[in-house]
């Protein structure tokens, strides 16, 4: 076969499978909608962090903002101190309130950031000062158990008198 | 009796013996290989001479089968995740399961039967009609001529046709779920961008790629310039390619993966 020939179809062939890997890149995986290099980071910490994972989503207004970097466990304090990176864009305010939520009733757990009215804004390295836990299921049946039981013999004691 | 039993053990070390000097010596070939593609690299034109029979003639086989069992994926992933009514995650099940395993393992096994059997053969052949004995000769080292722009092929076509694997795949999902079934579109791409990362996911799985590539040419090499030089012996070269090479894939790819995805999740 002729050289050029082979060249052509090398060539193509390249491009072919550097284009699928741009694709992979931009279309199906996240680089092109959130680069860490443009990003700031911020700390929370919770008392129970539930099913939070690193890599979970981290949002505002059911936006996506950022992304939780690390997890890690104070022995001192016995709690999570949860790293999070946000994207440059997005700026809170110093009062801003971290809580893990749930997304549907069993979904994936992620952070919700709910601004508050402060003027001052947080910056990289701050720490959340307000915080809230997440709901761990088998807790809140208990006490929704509890609390049923409690009522119950309440009203039996009401039937006796 | 006992004579019997000393014979079996010593059939038992011969072959462990012969096995284990078998490794060394395609080591030491490897190594060799590595060590003499200095002037296969100077002369890329030889490179890319086999680049096209190693990269774009496995190319139809590649872009078929991606876009199959990406259409399979997608049926199957709808019929499961439907029942829990998250036919949107079908997106993310198809690329996290292409870009993770099936588009770097897939894509080796078809590299090797189509591309490292042929590579076998074509060396094993020139070794039986003694066209290396006769580069040799000419004082052309065969290793650098032969083996080495064969082996470099194979290493820069392996990553590349994976990738064409999993894109196709992903098409192929996108297909079957979005315009035959009528997932949202939306939700589909944007589930699949939010939770496949490009440092963890595709980035793992080019490293993949990469490995096989080696992995598989290097043994397509080794057995056809250590075939037997006749008819025989080339068949029996061949064969030995295609299955140590897919078992050398499936090994590694389970070694790979349990280093890379343990803590993620």
């Amino acid at each position: 076969m002729q050289r050029a020939t082979i060249d052509l179809w090398v060539g193509l062939f390249v491009m072919a499978g550097i284009g699928a890997l741009l694709i992979l890149a931009l279309k199906v995986g996240n680089l092109g909608t959130y680069s860490e290099a443009q990003s700031y980071t911020l700390t929370g910490i919770f008392e129970n962090i539930g099913g939070l994972k690193v890599r979970s989503p981290v949002k505002s207004a059911g936006v996506v903002v950022g992304r939780v970097t690390d997890i890690q466990f104070s022995t001192k304090t016995f709690d999570a101190a949860v790293t999070m990176k946000i994207d440059k864009r997005y700026a809170f305010p110093k009062d801003t309130f971290a809580s893990i939520l749930t997304s549907g009733l069993l979904g994936e757990q992620y952070i919700g950031l709910a601004a508050g009215g402060d003027e001052g804004m947080l910056k990289s390295g701050d720490k959340i000062m307000k915080t809230n836990s997440a709901l761990v299921l088998e807790e809140m049946i208990g006490q929704f158990l509890f609390d049923k039981a409690s009522e119950s013999e309440d009203s039996e004691d009401d039937s006796k008198f | 009796m006992p004579r019997r039993i000393v014979i079996g053990i010593r059939g038992i070390g011969h072959r462990v013996i012969d096995n284990i000097w078998r490794l060394g010596y395609a080591t030491r070939f490897f190594i060799l290989t590595l060590l003499k593609s200095g002037s296969s690299i100077r002369r890329f034109s030889l490179i890319i001479r086999e680049l096209y029979f190693t990269g774009v003639l496995t190319l139809i086989i590649i872009v078929v089968s991606g876009l199959f069992v990406g259409m399979v994926l997608g049926l199957q992933g709808y019929e499961t995740l439907q029942k829990y009514g998250a036919e949107t995650s079908v997106g993310t099940l198809v690329a996290l399961s292409l870009v993770r395993e099936l588009g770097p393992v897939v894509a080796a096994l078809l590299f090797a039967s189509r591309a490292g059997s042929a590579i076998t053969a074509e060396i094993g052949l020139m070794k039986a009609t003694e066209q290396l004995e006769a580069m040799g000769m000419m004082a052309v080292d065969p290793i650098a001529r032969v083996v080495a722009p064969r082996f470099w092929a194979g290493v820069i076509s392996m990553p590349l046709l994976a990738a064409i694997f999993s894109a196709m795949g992903i098409f192929g999902g996108y297909l079957i779920a979005v315009v035959l079934i009528g997932v949202d579109e939306g939700s589909f791409w944007s589930q699949m961008q939010s939770v496949v990362d490009f440092r963890f996911d595709i980035v793992n799985g080019i490293i993949k790629t990469c490995v096989f590539g080696v992995a598989v040419t290097a043994i397509a090499v080794f057995e056809g310039f250590d075939a037997q030089p006749t008819a025989e012996g080339v068949s029996g070269a061949t064969t030995r390619t295609v299955v140590t090479s897919s078992l050398v894939i499936l090994g590694l790819d389970f070694i790979l993966t349990s280093f890379m995805f343990r803590g993620v999740g």
